[in-house]
């Protein structure tokens, strides 16, 4: 973060008679809008490079600063400022006018009469404009002008339906593909007034950014298949939000008629997304509408050993007992999951400590390691070293562990847009040349899947990018199943003064370091270890004393549980085939004395609960998203649901019931009782030491299986979105060259690990000879169900056709 | 009446298979290059600039300058490309020239290139000309062979690498952003200016582009000195150019003279006017260049004088129209043209061309009202200046400048009930009906 004011020259133009002084290079179009007035524009957009091809900006220039004017009108898109420039817009110039309607008419003789019946009639800015400064009678159609007409939509993916009568050529999709994505899958074909978008017959739009186009797009030529023909701009209500998808906390915005979400946008954030979202964060709400919604309390019934449904207070006092009672024969463990808000994860946090008195508390569901735990504790909680715009300022970012296209879409479009302006170098310790590196002009260091440790120690050494306090290191939260891995990013940090960040995948990941759902971390990143924060903590919650070894984490819980160790489980919204290791979960699951389950939709841990609260979605309660820079994002709800609560709600209602109040029932007031617990301002948590690194053997014939998960899979939160899915990319394993050769054609292959075997398509990826790659959870049950467990060997054969 | 005539770039095109590099060399060619060789490059510069060649592809900038703009401190490759792609209707002088003569060319090439500090050059060719296409080829392979092209031509030290480039058929690619596009394999677009190519051109690198006419003409400038070339033509334009006499002349053809000839000569060269009839208007740069009239007969054609008139001189493409042509149906064939070729890229010209087609086919047919003209007038208005290119603006001249000099006879056409015209009368087939 700089202290010292940026610099700027500044230019004076006179626009309308009024002088106004703006940065250099500011377009003439945006100057205007300093003093109020808005040329019509189509093409322009202000991310976008200006190209200047619909012509509705035209404005006259008498004096282009250099005392002689243009003689032509000249496209206000295009024209950056120049001292002591003088411009004459609509508003003051009849040439301008007329330039303006005459371009308004051409647009408007090919454009149908649709408007009644296209999904951007009201919020179109083609209808406006032609408004506010066009003719209100056409001559075209006076004139008896035949329009030129097109088959009505044609899918230009799964998802994306063009209209291409309605279409302008403005660009803007075609540059969003090109310029901000990476995806040039559409393009402009024939020419003259049958110009349009077309794709390439094999190779439909498919991008992770696509619904991106349907926003910018100025009239009704893109629509999506999820939302077309649903509502009017009109009938919706608008609210702003954050996505939930991950923890890059895009804004975006929510529509809703009803009672139902419509449709999601983007919102407009300089600052975190700009004004882009991913397909997932814009088309993937209808999880909250699925029908096994849970809607409810359940309580297994003490005869029949069935669920039935349940009052919440039968249901608070039934968790608060036999939580009571596995608390005293075992303890409990509380496994929060990642998609929380802040203000939940402080509820469970508080609660495992208040009410379970128990540290064993962690919100990874995902393969996790004590290192990591200590990293998080000593390195991450309460600290900002990095923002989305450090990543366009630094001179090197390194990822480690972390696909930013599929695992972040917001920092991939932040890095691409820094690699593409020439100074930011993108390095990726990493299997295989992704799609998304290549499109950050990014350089692989080839990394054996489990081998990011030695890859990280000798990186600046090796590199031939300077690694110095210019640098960021992004390390993901894979990074935690290699042994030493993180470690290795810590030093490479304090060796080069680099900037390290931590990014994780879900959206309520950082803030439950944040608020300490971690068996090492209370609220606020007090050590567990820290007596004093210890007693900080037990103060201001007005408790005797806090438990003080520090907790089991994920992996233990489970284990404990299975044993018999642990009596009862709370758990939050946690997918079983997301864990190291899901068979040991169910297992637990089935063994554990006790388990509360606070969940959205019934879920194999709900129906082996016993007791199952219902819990709210993101759009039905405020909150607080902390995104990986540890930025927080508060949110307002979009429905005001009564039977539909937060999981703080319900755990102060447990809490209560257990005569253990947590002094909070809203997210308002947990968020004032977290404001006033307050960050640490003890000492940190130590380092912990590199955990101890066993020399792992390949056997023969066996491959190191690197694995993450893309965006579009077959998460939970994706169920039912056909459309979507349609767009995701296939489940396909990567083979090095020489193992690809030795298959000798073969289409297919079959994965075999610890855990069973998986027959998918192959391809061939510039990877290490002893790795080999399939998507986590795009095939079955998901890699660590089916498959390996983590950080395990596969073997690899060919399927005979 | 010949005496008019100074063959310079035609004087070698009677010859036996002049097309050959040894045909070429008998008559002197190359002794520029050779003298070129012997220069600095700046002095060749220099040569040009002194000469006041300007484009010969219709705008006339001078072409001196234009290689002067190139930033000779820019660590980029520097690139020339020719401009060969000539689709203009009515203008036919590049194409005859590369049949004829494309050694001219060539050395033209080697010239300007080693003035400008390139060893790339490119000669990008309409698509549909495959037989010039070959040509250049079999041109250019002859001049490898030859030690002009390649390595360390003439033993100079300077190294030249020539391609020749076949376009795919689209009358934009012949706006030289357009050009460049479609020369790195994109689609054929205007670019947004600036950068000029000569900043950032083909490869985002130094580019010059230049008319083949242009180029053409450099070994003679080389050879015989500026003063020599100079000396011809009129006081801001110089040298001597090649006419293209097309329509309803007994002789059609290239007639290469001085810049300054009025078109009562060039009728004159051509034979006169087809028998028993007389001039009705003209074109004096190809379709894009507002129309004229008989009026303007005596008129000097420099560029200066056209633009006085309010047209251009252009390329110098005359098309010449008898009283029998109907200059509705003569310019709702060349809006026709344009709406066909617009590239898509910008609103009025996409736009603007399919209604104004629209709109003159009504006309044609004898529909619509006075006021339609206005119409008309106005469309062309918001298209002309306002369109990304020089294309909108020139599908706008013959419509203007043809109800300018002949609203009575659109006037006509709606009186009339259709069109007052025989449309056989202006056809070539009908002189062969009188004869027999």
């Amino acid at each position: 973060m700089t202290t010292t004011p940026e610099k700027t020259d500044l230019v004076t133009v006179t626009i309308d008679g009024i002088q106004v002084s703006v940065p250099k290079d500011t377009l003439v179009i945006r100057a205007a809008e300093q003093i109020g007035v808005q040329v019509p524009r189509f093409c322009d957009h202000p991310l976008l490079a200006p190209v200047g091809a619909c012509r509705q900006c035209l404005v006259e220039i008498p004096d282009a600063g250099n005392g002689r004017g243009m003689p032509k009108p000249q496209a206000s898109c295009t024209i950056p400022v120049a001292e002591g420039m003088v411009v004459n817009t609509q508003v003051t110039s009849s040439v301008a006018d007329k330039a303006q309607q005459g371009q308004m008419e051409f647009l408007l003789i090919n454009h149908p009469l649709d408007c009644p019946v296209c999904d951007k009639g009201g919020e179109c800015p083609l209808q406006n404009q032609a408004m506010s400064n066009g003719r209100g009678e056409s001559r075209f159609a006076a004139t008896g002008g035949v329009k030129r007409t097109f088959e009505k939509p044609i899918n230009i993916s799964a998802q994306i339906l063009l209209d291409r009568e309605r279409c302008i050529v403005c660009q803007r999709c075609t540059r969003f593909a090109d310029e901000i994505a990476g995806d040039p899958f559409i393009a402009l074909v024939e020419r003259g007034a049958q110009q349009q978008i077309g794709i390439a017959h094999d190779a439909p739009f498919l991008s992770y950014f696509s619904g991106n186009t349907i926003q910018i797009c100025p009239v009704g030529a893109l629509t999506s298949a999820d939302y077309r023909f649903r509502s009017r701009p009109f009938d919706l209500v608008s609210t702003p939000s954050i996505a939930e998808h991950d923890s890059c906390g895009s804004a975006i915005r929510v529509d809703h008629r009803r009672g139902k979400v419509m449709r999601r946008l983007a919102g407009n954030d300089p600052e975190v997304n700009e004004e882009w979202i991913t397909d997932k964060d814009r088309f993937a709400f209808g999880y909250a509408r699925q029908s096994d919604r849970l809607t409810h309390p359940w309580v297994r019934d003490t005869e029949t050993g069935d669920l039935r449904p349940a009052s919440w207070p039968e249901a608070f006092t039934v968790a608060a007992r036999g939580l009571a009672a596995a608390h005293t024969s075992g303890g409990v463990g509380v496994l929060t999951g990642g998609r929380l808000i802040a203000e939940d994860a402080y509820a469970y946090s508080k609660f495992a400590r208040v009410v379970l008195q128990t540290n064993d508390i962690d919100f990874r569901a995902r393969p996790h390691s004590a290192e990591e735990a200590g990293f998080l504790a000593s390195e991450v909680v309460l600290r900002m070293p990095v923002t989305y715009s450090d990543l366009e300022q630094a001179s090197v970012v390194v990822l480690a562990g972390l696909e930013p296209e599929d695992e972040a879409g917001t920092i991939f479009l932040r890095l691409r847009k820094a690699a593409m302006k020439g100074h930011t170098k993108v390095l990726a310790i990493a299997p295989c040349t992704t799609r998304g590196l290549r499109k950050m002009k990014g350089r692989l260091v080839a990394t054996s899947a489990g081998a990011e440790r030695e890859a990280l120690e000798t990186l600046a050494e090796e590199s031939p990018e300077t690694i110095d306090a210019n640098a960021v290191i992004l390390v993901g939260e894979r990074l935690a199943t290699t042994p030493g891995a993180l470690t290795a990013a810590v030093d490479l940090a304090r060796a080069t003064g680099a900037r390290l960040a931590w990014v994780p995948r879900r959206a309520g990941d950082r803030g439950a370091v944040e608020t300490g759902c971690l068996p090492n971390l209370l609220p606020g990143g007090r050590p567990v270890t820290d007596a004093s924060a210890r007693v900080d903590a037990a103060t201001a919650w007005g408790v005797d004393h806090l438990p003080e070894q520090v907790g089991r984490d994920g992996a233990a819980i489970i284990a404990a549980a299975a044993s018999g160790e642990l009596a009862g489980l709370v758990v939050g919204g946690v997918d079983l085939d997301d864990l190291p290791d899901p068979a040991a979960a169910r297992a637990a699951l089935a063994s554990a004395g006790f388990v509360v389950s606070l969940e959205l939709r019934e879920t194999e841990v709900t129906r082996a609960a016993d007791v199952v609260f219902p819990v709210a979605p993101a759009s039905d309660k405020a909150g607080m998203f902390v995104t990986w820079e540890g930025r927080p994002r508060t949110f307002d709800a979009v429905f005001s649901n009564p039977g539909s609560l937060p999981d703080l709600r319900i755990l102060s209602g447990i809490a209560e019931e257990s005569g253990q109040p947590l002094g909070f029932r809203t997210v308002a007031e947990a968020r004032s009782q977290m404001n006033e617990v307050g960050p640490w301002d003890g000492e940190r948590a130590a380092p912990v030491g590199p955990p101890k690194i066993k020399v792992r053997r390949l056997a023969r014939n066996k491959f190191w299986l690197a694995t993450w998960k893309q965006l579009l899979d077959n998460g939970a939160m994706l169920r039912g979105e056909s459309a979507l899915l349609a767009t995701a990319r296939p489940a396909v394993a990567r083979v090095p060259q020489a193992t690809y050769d030795v298959l000798a054609g073969a289409s297919h292959v079959t994965l075999t690990g610890d855990r069973g075997q998986v027959t998918v398509p192959v391809e061939v990826a510039d990877l290490p000879e002893d790795t080999v790659w399939l998507p986590a959870n795009n095939t079955g049950n998901g890699v660590y169900a089916d498959l390996a467990s983590p950080g395990s060997a596969v073997t690899v054969k060919a399927v005979k056709a | 009446m010949t005496d008019m005539l100074t063959p310079v770039l035609t004087a070698n095109w009677g010859t036996d298979r002049s097309w050959t590099l040894d045909a070429y060399e008998a008559q002197g060619g190359y002794s520029g290059l050779t003298k070129a060789l012997g220069m600095s490059q700046d002095d060749v510069i220099t040569a040009v600039k002194d000469s006041g060649l300007r484009g010969r592809g219709g705008a006339g900038f001078p072409t001196g300058m234009k290689w002067g703009f190139i930033p000779q401190d820019n660590p980029n490759p520097k690139y020339l490309v020719v401009n060969a792609d000539e689709s203009e209707p009515g203008t036919c002088k590049d194409i005859p020239l590369m049949m004829a003569s494309p050694h001219t060319l060539i050395e033209g090439v080697i010239i300007s290139s080693y003035a400008i500090r390139a060893n790339h050059a490119f000669i990008y060719v309409r698509g549909e000309v495959l037989h010039v296409v070959r040509r250049l080829r079999a041109a250019v392979a002859e001049a490898y062979a030859a030690g002009k092209l390649g390595k360390d031509i003439n033993g100079s030290g300077y190294d030249l690498d020539l391609v020749i480039h076949a376009g795919a058929g689209a009358y934009i690619c012949g706006e030289e952003t357009a050009l460049l596009d479609s020369l790195e394999g994109r689609r054929g677009q205007p670019r947004l200016r600036p950068p000029f190519p000569a900043v950032a051109g083909l490869y985002a690198s130094p580019t010059v582009i230049n008319n083949v006419e242009s180029i053409a003409s450099v070994p003679s400038i080389i050879a015989n000195g500026a003063d020599w070339f100079a000396s011809m033509g009129t006081e801001k334009s110089k040298g001597y150019v090649i006419y293209s006499l097309s329509g309803h002349v007994k002789q059609p053809g290239q007639y290469e003279a001085p810049l300054g000839i009025t078109l009562r000569e060039l009728i004159d060269l051509g034979g006169g006017m087809r028998q028993g009839h007389s001039l009705k208007f003209w074109t004096p740069g190809g379709s894009s260049t507002p129309l004229l009239t008989a009026e303007h007969l005596d008129m000097p054609l420099d560029y200066e004088a056209v633009g006085a008139a309010g047209s251009m001189l252009g390329t110098r493409a005359l098309q010449i129209f008898d009283e029998t042509t109907c200059v509705v149906r003569a310019v709702l064939r060349w809006t026709e043209f344009y709406k066909h070729e617009s590239c898509g890229k910008c609103t009025p010209c996409r736009e603007g061309t399919w209604w104004l087609a629209q709109t003159l086919a009504r006309l044609e047919k004898g529909q619509g009202t006075e006021e339609d003209l206005d119409v008309l007038l106005d469309q062309c208005d918001n298209i002309l200046g306002r369109s990304f290119c020089a294309l909108g603006d020139g599908a706008t001249s013959p419509i203007s400048s043809s109800i300018a000099h002949f609203r009575d006879e659109y006037l006509a056409h709606l009186t009339h009930g259709g069109c007052p015209f025989d449309p056989m009368a202006s056809t070539v087939f009908a002189r062969e009906e009188a004869l027999s």
